[in-house]
């Protein structure tokens, strides 16, 4: 379960989150839309606990531990190769000893990387990091995914590969929320749907039988542009 | 207790395996500790002022610069690819961040300084063959001391702009106390003097570690949240 109530917070005078709550049980998968600067960043860092916030409280089920994070950076060491990399993050999280190598290499061939897992990260292409990025999210095989942007980068391919792993996880039970500015990324992936703007929820709730046309239409009248 | 453990020395073994493929760092430090020595045997007029009278301020100052370049780059690392929001989400306690760095900082700068010595020995003629084991003993004790102090700082000023300007600003009115404590004892050692002479600075430099160990410990969970 992930649980934010009454989020507040506030950069000088700019308002990045603005009373929102909302309440996630496992298999539900929350995309969150909203132009540049509207704060989906800094709901995720709050809910991720990078951030503290001024007001509100989150509840994550399982806590850190169970948290799973990609943000705008992959959060990866240019020296180390692909391999290091995720044997150090995997260490961190606490996969067992003897789990830990072959939770990299399938996460490696998951992602598409077993033939560069050797390679230094700063020698990958972004597309490439970023899928690094993600086998480093998935190691610990998180309860709940806290994503941001997470398709940048991708190429089609990769984008719709990682599209289908987010449903095999949401379809076992892992909760996801996905923050995007591009409304037409992640829709079908959606079980709900949120538009924030400065700071606020102006829309939240189910997808439903809503088409991808249609979120986005919506969007376009609740926010403007798209 | 363990696991904190565990997980620092997990950062601190990363930290110097990117320190030790990269070499960009130490390498500097080495060869700065080279020149600032030669600089001042070249520099001071041996008619004037006996190498042993001048030897023990050339030596901590040389090993205090040094040190710098060390605790420049130990949050530095983690601003590639912002890994160190990975480190601030991960579940590990950010005692275990800090005195990872502080590990790994320890042994870049016993690295330097297991280098620094053999050449003012050279340089600068002194007797240390009595009393070496002593002078490892208080090299060690002051080292601590300064480090702790000088990870502590830069993890503070790790998101300033002229983060490398400002560290050796701040943190050397800090340097004080153990400085003028390994002068002191280093400047008795050399001399022959009996070490029961020094007890009080010995007292003094333990102290100094114990107090800014636990200070840092304490403080370090307030300097990286966002």
């Amino acid at each position: 379960m992930l649980r934010a109530d009454g989020l507040r917070h506030a950069f000088g005078r700019v308002r990045a989150l603005d009373d929102i709550s909302f309440l996630l049980t496992p298999g539900q998968t929350l995309a969150i839309f909203g132009p540049n600067g509207a704060g989906k960043t800094t709901l995720l860092k709050v809910l991720a606990g990078l951030i503290r916030p001024q007001g509100g409280t989150t509840h994550v089920e399982g806590g850190p531990r169970a948290v799973g994070w990609i943000g705008d950076h992959a959060q990866l060491y240019g020296h180390l190769t692909v391999r290091e990399n995720l044997l150090f993050w995997a260490a961190l999280y606490d996969v067992p000893a003897p789990l830990r190598r072959a939770r990299v290499d399938e996460g490696l061939r998951r992602q598409g990387l077993a033939d560069r897992a050797d390679e230094p990260v700063r020698a990958l292409s972004r597309g490439l990091v970023q899928r690094a990025a993600i086998a480093r999210a998935l190691l610990h095989e998180p309860r709940v995914l806290l994503l941001d942007e997470p398709f940048t980068g991708l190429d089609l391919a990769a984008a719709a590969e990682f599209r289908r792993l987010l449903a095999q996880l949401a379809g076992a039970g892992r909760i996801v929320v996905l923050a995007t500015h591009n409304v037409g990324e992640g829709v079908e992936l959606a079980t709900d749907i949120a538009f924030q703007q400065r700071g606020r929820f102006v829309s939240l709730g189910p997808r439903g039988a809503r088409t991808a046309g249609a979120v986005v239409e919506e969007y376009r009248r609740a926010v403007g542009g798209g | 207790m363990g696991e904190t453990l565990r997980h620092a020395w997990t950062l601190a073994r990363k930290d110097l395996v990117l320190e030790f493929r990269t070499r960009t760092a130490i390498l500097s430090a080495v060869v700065f500790t080279a020149l600032v020595l030669m600089v001042f045997n070249f520099g001071r007029d041996p008619t004037a002022v006996a190498a042993i009278d001048l030897a023990p301020s050339i030596l901590w100052v040389t090993f205090t610069f040094a040190a710098m370049l060390a605790l420049n780059r130990a949050f530095q690392l983690e601003l590639e690819n912002q890994a160190l929001e990975g480190l601030l989400v991960a579940p590990i306690s950010r005692t275990s961040i800090y005195w990872g760095k502080l590990a790994a900082n320890l042994v870049f700068v016993a690295v330097v300084e297991a280098v620094g010595l053999p050449l003012f020995v050279l340089f600068f003629n002194v007797p240390v063959a009595q009393v070496l084991g002593p002078l490892v003993g208080v090299i060690a004790l002051a080292t601590v001391g300064f480090v702790t102090v000088g990870t502590l700082f830069s993890a503070m000023l790790v998101r300033t702009r002229f983060a490398e300007l400002m560290l050796p600003v701040l943190l050397l009115p800090f340097l004080i106390p153990p400085l003028m404590g390994a002068v002191q004892v280093t400047a008795r050692l050399l001399a022959a003097r009996p070490l029961s002479e020094v007890a009080g600075w010995l007292r003094l430099l333990a102290a100094y570690d114990v107090v800014f160990l636990t200070l840092a410990t304490l403080l370090f969970p307030h300097t990286v949240e966002q």
